[in-house]
């Protein structure tokens, strides 16, 4: 079999791929190769044809298209090499990557460096466990989108959209105006999953009702959906007897959480966290195995994707460095700890020995908290303080601390409400 | 009069406090940036939103090409405009940027592709 030997190695070419080629050959990085299972670069952006990207990067708002392609014209600008129809088989802690194409066939790269960027997939309706038959018009909203979007059909007639993701969110919009009734959007949380943004301008400018607490709870149809039972729920999400209420629809999309597709990475014995399900990374984003790096979705899932863009560079930047010779990983770690009120944070890990004088640390919260004090504590002294005005679990946030005062063998990073 | 709105002009999703009269602003608060008190003004005086759909394609490698409205209407103009893309179509190839329709309900604003679409390979 061939074995080819390459630098960079890039897995999945959508937005966090596309942006980690593109800022490696930017930082002098010569043999950079792009790997994507689909038959066009850009991943999910193709399909999410609303606006609201690229506020951060481009300095104007974009929709999903015009994003990618801003990235796809600099790939083919700069000459990245990248294989469309690729899946990525195995990876090994040795970073040899098994691949098969049309054009190939079965081809192994042994690469210096990868860049895991595979992103997500939805959480299906299998993982809910929800009563009932088993119709048609049970789609995940993604599945829908793509439906929509990119292949020009209707799912249906009537929705009803359960969980709160921005995905649901901008379905319902989209939906509503091709023409379909949006009844509800229910959320089992007391709170939406999605940005306040989606709120208002995809459910309150159209009208559609967002019914927080409370979840489907039977599903009703043989052949084609009919119908489905909504419940409200207590404080540990169990529905409330005496409150169904029936809701005739011919179409249920789920939005309901996005899993990190981590299969390859664990193959090559990349730790993940359980509470992001994505790789445990260092500052640099580099995973447990030497030399595999993770970025964007993959990671942890994000709300924007400026911000997926954004991590991509970092690890590219890494990597490249690594590549050069430069790497500043050390051997003494400190393990950042999500404390009261984080649910988690990404980095996991400190590498002792950056040259960093601050390092970012994201995190999300576990729950809706007002006019908060976030702290970074070492051996029960705060190194670090700021206040938020307010904290909530759908968007992420982040807080710079300083290196030289991290002591000891871990960092807590707390959320205190006033 | 007092309303509670949150931005949309931004992700970071201000929580504003807008005093007005009638649809005159008097006072804004908790807005980060004057994009903020300019969306408090519009959604006083002229809620304004930008459209994204697909318009159908003849002769592409997919049946439809994703659109948006080269700038934002009156949020009462969104169905007007929604009208005229159902019953557009326009033959490939396409280019990004590309005038789909041309100010379809009277305000300004034209609609235009966000994405190339080529040919289908055969016809």
């Amino acid at each position: 079999m061939i074995i080819e030997e390459r630098s960079l190695v890039i897995i999945g070419a959508g937005p966090a791929g596309l942006a980690a080629a593109v800022k490696a050959k930017k930082k002098g990085m010569e043999d950079v190769l792009l790997l994507e299972r689909d038959n066009q670069l850009g991943g999910i952006l193709k399909q999410c044809i609303h606006n609201g990207f690229g506020l951060h990067i481009f300095k104007e708002e974009l929709t999903g298209p015009e994003f990618a392609l801003r990235y796809i014209r600099k790939i083919s600008e700069m000459g990245i090499e990248y294989k469309l129809d690729t899946m990525v088989i195995s990876i090994d802690e040795n970073k040899n990557i098994t691949t098969v194409n049309p054009q190939d066939g079965l081809r192994i790269y042994k690469a210096g460096a990868i860049i895991l960027a595979m992103g997500c997939r939805e959480r299906p309706r299998g993982a809910l466990r929800i009563p009932g038959t088993n119709p048609s018009g049970i789609f995940s909203a993604g599945t829908a989108q793509r439906f929509v979007n990119i292949e020009g059909m209707k799912p249906g007639k009537t929705a009803v959209i359960l969980g709160s993701g921005d995905i649901g969110l901008i379905m319902a919009r989209r939906m509503t105006l091709e023409g379909m009734k949006v009844k509800a959007v229910c959320e089992i949380m007391p709170h939406p999953g999605g940005l306040t943004r989606n709120i208002v301008q995809c459910l309150e400018d159209f009208d559609i009702p967002l019914k927080l607490s409370h979840t489907v709870t039977q599903i009703h149809g043989r052949t084609r959906l009919e119908g489905v039972t909504i419940s409200r729920v207590d404080e540990n999400y169990r529905p409330i007897e005496g409150t169904e209420q029936y809701i005739k629809c011919d179409t249920l999309l789920l939005s309901v959480g996005l899993i990190p597709e981590n299969e390859l990475a664990e193959e090559a014995g990349v730790l993940l966290d359980p509470a992001t399900k994505g790789a445990l990374v260092n500052q640099n984003l580099e995973t447990s195995v030497d030399g595999i790096y993770a970025c964007g979705n993959v990671l942890h899932v994000h709300d924007l994707v400026d911000y997926v863009a954004l991590e991509a560079e970092r690890a590219a930047e890494s990597a490249v460095r690594r590549l050069k010779g430069k790497s500043e990983s050390g051997t003494k770690r400190i393990s950042v700890i999500p404390g009261n009120g984080v649910r988690y944070t990404v980095p996991q890990f400190i590498d002792k020995g950056s040259k960093d004088e601050k390092i970012k640390i994201y995190f999300r919260s576990g729950s809706i908290l007002k006019s908060v004090r976030v702290n970074a504590v070492c051996k029960g002294k705060t190194i670090y303080s700021k206040k938020f005005k307010r904290l909530v679990p759908a968007e992420m946030e982040y807080i710079k601390i300083p290196t030289e005062d991290l002591k000891g063998s871990k960092v807590l990073i707390e959320a205190v409400e006033k | 009069m007092k309303r509670e709105m949150v931005c949309i002009r931004c992700p970071k999703g201000c929580r504003m406090t807008v005093e007005y009269e009638g649809t005159k602003v008097l006072n804004v608060r908790g807005n980060s940036c004057s994009k903020g008190l300019a969306y408090a003004i519009d959604e006083i005086t002229k809620p304004v939103r930008i459209v994204t759909s697909t318009v159908r394609v003849i002769g592409g490698e997919l049946p439809v090409v994703p659109v948006k409205t080269s700038k934002a209407i009156r949020r009462n103009l969104i169905f007007d405009v929604m009208e005229k893309i159902k019953e557009a179509e326009v033959k490939a190839p396409i280019k990004e940027g590309q005038l789909i329709l041309e100010d379809p309900a009277g305000c300004g604003a034209d609609v235009i592709a966000t994405l190339e679409l080529v040919e289908a390979e055969n016809g």
